[in-house]
């Protein structure tokens, strides 16, 4: 089943752009990352699905729900963690919480107390006397608490200490392993290529690739590194160049034939090559202007 | 009822502050009233244009009913009308502005009832206010040993005016409040001192009568509705009007309008 879907989906502000014929299609159970620079459109595309916005043009459904007509249908089921926690001054965690389980219509008090403990949560301070870290934690709280179908993460993990960060994949990957779907927007690709199992990089409102991480990463360019000399092989596909002590590392993207002769002859004490990781192909895509190769 | 109860706790410090003062304000003019003797009374009905103004042409501060009316009429009005401003312009506004418009609206609850619920929060907190004011009004008339005295009807019908022009007000800025993300209370507050000085122009000035079709000052002018025991209705029902298509204008905005941060 499609718990995520856009088809041809556009969105501009006044003149400015948003995003762009996007297509987009997450099955069930899936863990979506959706990678991109700031202002590449992954919030724009979020608002729509949770109907804070609406589209100029194109269709989004979710949970095979219509993003306008049945948001409320939508939101019962989904957790959402907006990339900016923000509260209401004044009240403490505790009220948070049980405002948003009583938005919910449901008794979530066990399940949040659990939350609390796994997360380290002082349930008794007020918002305003919060971190951002901690502003977040609350924030995970409330889109966890009832236990929905699919979450929705706008930058996650941002604000929050490596040990916390843990914790949370931890109880996410239970949540999945129960059945639910997760889409997570980051641009710290390493949690991504961790954690997800498809993906897709959005740039200037368009998707300009997707497919599983595993293929991604899986790219026929090769990070290489020389050592022993300090000019670079002079073929075409070469890219990111970089030179010190007698070391010369570059990504080669192209047939592997044509390296290994102009490598011939050159005075390489040591050599590797390996797979580029998916931090290197989003700089890649991203410094390219975007045109796969 | 979470988003109206929420609503409630949020602005009960607000209430509690509003009310408190502007009742203490009544208090403390009552107060004066065994002490005003009737030079500086005449002295006061008898400004001419100014006395006009401030609808002394019609009352006595020198009687119970007429100071209650003219010092305490205008206590209220203003404190009554700003709080009301102050409100209303907030109630839709401050989401945006404190950017939790992202985390109430992302929760399964659809727009028109957040509006609905705010709206009834509105309502119920300028209700509120005014039991307050009038606790400390019938207090003020206990303490100066006047009750006797009180003309209730006019009494009542004041505060019921007042009540409306206070709803008109708020609803208003509610329908603003739809509208606009930050520097709520600078409009608030201003159209509700706009209000105030276009009820004196109006008052002064014949020619600027057309007034009276804007400022709901007019039909809660408590020294015609003390002196004549009446409220005039098509005001009020013009007033009503205004509110009643600030309320529409928000349901209608609110309900399609894109949140952004």
């Amino acid at each position: 089943m499609k718990i995520i879907e856009t088809k041809n989906l556009t969105k501009h502000y006044g003149k400015s752009r948003g995003i762009i014929d996007l297509d987009l299609v997450i099955n069930e159970g899936d863990i979506y990352g959706f990678i991109g620079p700031n202002g590449a459109g992954k919030s724009t595309t979020i608002r729509i699905l949770l109907g804070l916005i609406s589209p100029t043009s194109g269709q989004a459904t979710v949970l095979g729900k219509d993003c306008i007509k049945q948001k409320k249908e939508i939101l019962s089921s989904v957790g959402y963690m907006p990339s900016e926690a923000m509260f209401y001054n004044g009240m403490r965690v505790d009220e948070i919480i049980n405002f948003s389980a009583n938005l919910h219509k449901q008794d979530c008090t066990s399940e949040a107390k659990k939350l609390c403990d796994r997360l380290l949560v002082d349930t008794h301070k007020k918002i305003e006397e919060l971190s951002l870290g901690n502003r977040k934690k609350v924030s995970i709280i409330c889109a966890l608490q009832h236990k929905p179908k699919l979450y929705i993460l706008d930058e996650p993990t941002s604000g929050l200490d490596p040990l916390i960060q843990k914790e949370f994949f931890s109880i996410l990957m239970e949540r999945h392993k129960e059945g639910a779907t997760i889409f997570i927007s980051s641009h710290i690709l390493s949690e991504i290529q961790r954690y997800c199992k498809n993906a897709a990089i959005i740039r200037d409102g368009k998707i300009i690739v997707s497919d599983s991480v595993e293929m991604l990463s899986k790219s026929s360019a090769r990070r290489v590194n020389l050592h022993g000399v300090s000019t670079v092989p002079s073929i075409d596909g070469i890219l990111d160049i970089s030179q010190q002590n007698n070391t010369v590392s570059f990504l080669f993207n192209g047939d592997i034939q044509r390296l290994i002769s102009a490598l011939n002859g050159m005075q390489i004490t040591d050599m590797t090559v390996s797979e580029p990781d998916i931090e290197e192909i989003f700089m890649h895509f991203y410094t390219k202007g975007g045109e796969q190769k | 009822m979470t988003v109206f109860k929420h609503e409630i706790k949020q602005i009960r410090m607000t209430l509690l502050i509003w009310g408190g003062v502007v009742g203490l304000m009544i208090l403390v003019c009552m107060l004066t009233y065994p002490g005003m003797n009737s030079d500086a009374s005449n002295a006061l009905d008898n400004m001419g244009a100014l006395s006009a103004a401030f609808g002394m042409d019609n009352l006595s501060i020198s009687s119970l009913m007429g100071l209650y009316g003219l010092e305490c009429g205008n206590v209220l009005a203003i404190g009554g009308a700003f709080f009301a401003a102050l409100i209303g312009i907030g109630m839709l506004s401050k989401e945006e502005n404190g950017h939790t418009a992202e985390f109430l609206l992302t929760h399964p609850i659809s727009r028109r009832r957040v509006v609905v619920e705010k709206l009834f929060a509105t309502l119920f907190i300028v209700v509120l206010f005014n039991v307050l004011c009038l606790l400390f009004s019938i207090a003020s008339f206990a303490i100066i040993g006047e009750m006797k005295n009180v003309v209730w009807d006019s009494f009542w019908l004041f505060h019921l005016a007042q009540f409306v022009m206070q709803i008109e007000i708020a609803f208003i800025c509610f329908g603003i409040s739809a509208f606009i993300k930050r520097g709520g209370i600078g409009v608030g507050l201003g159209l509700a001192a706009l209000m105030y000085f276009l009820n004196i122009i109006c008052n002064m000035s014949s020619e600027a009568e057309f007034l009276k079709y804007i400022t709901p000052y007019q039909y809660a002018e408590p020294s015609q509705i003390i002196s004549k025991v009446s409220i005039d209705g098509m005001l009020i029902t013009i007033g009503i009007a205004y509110a009643a298509i600030g309320v529409i204008v928000a349901f209608c905005y609110y309900n399609r309008k894109d949140i952004v941060s």
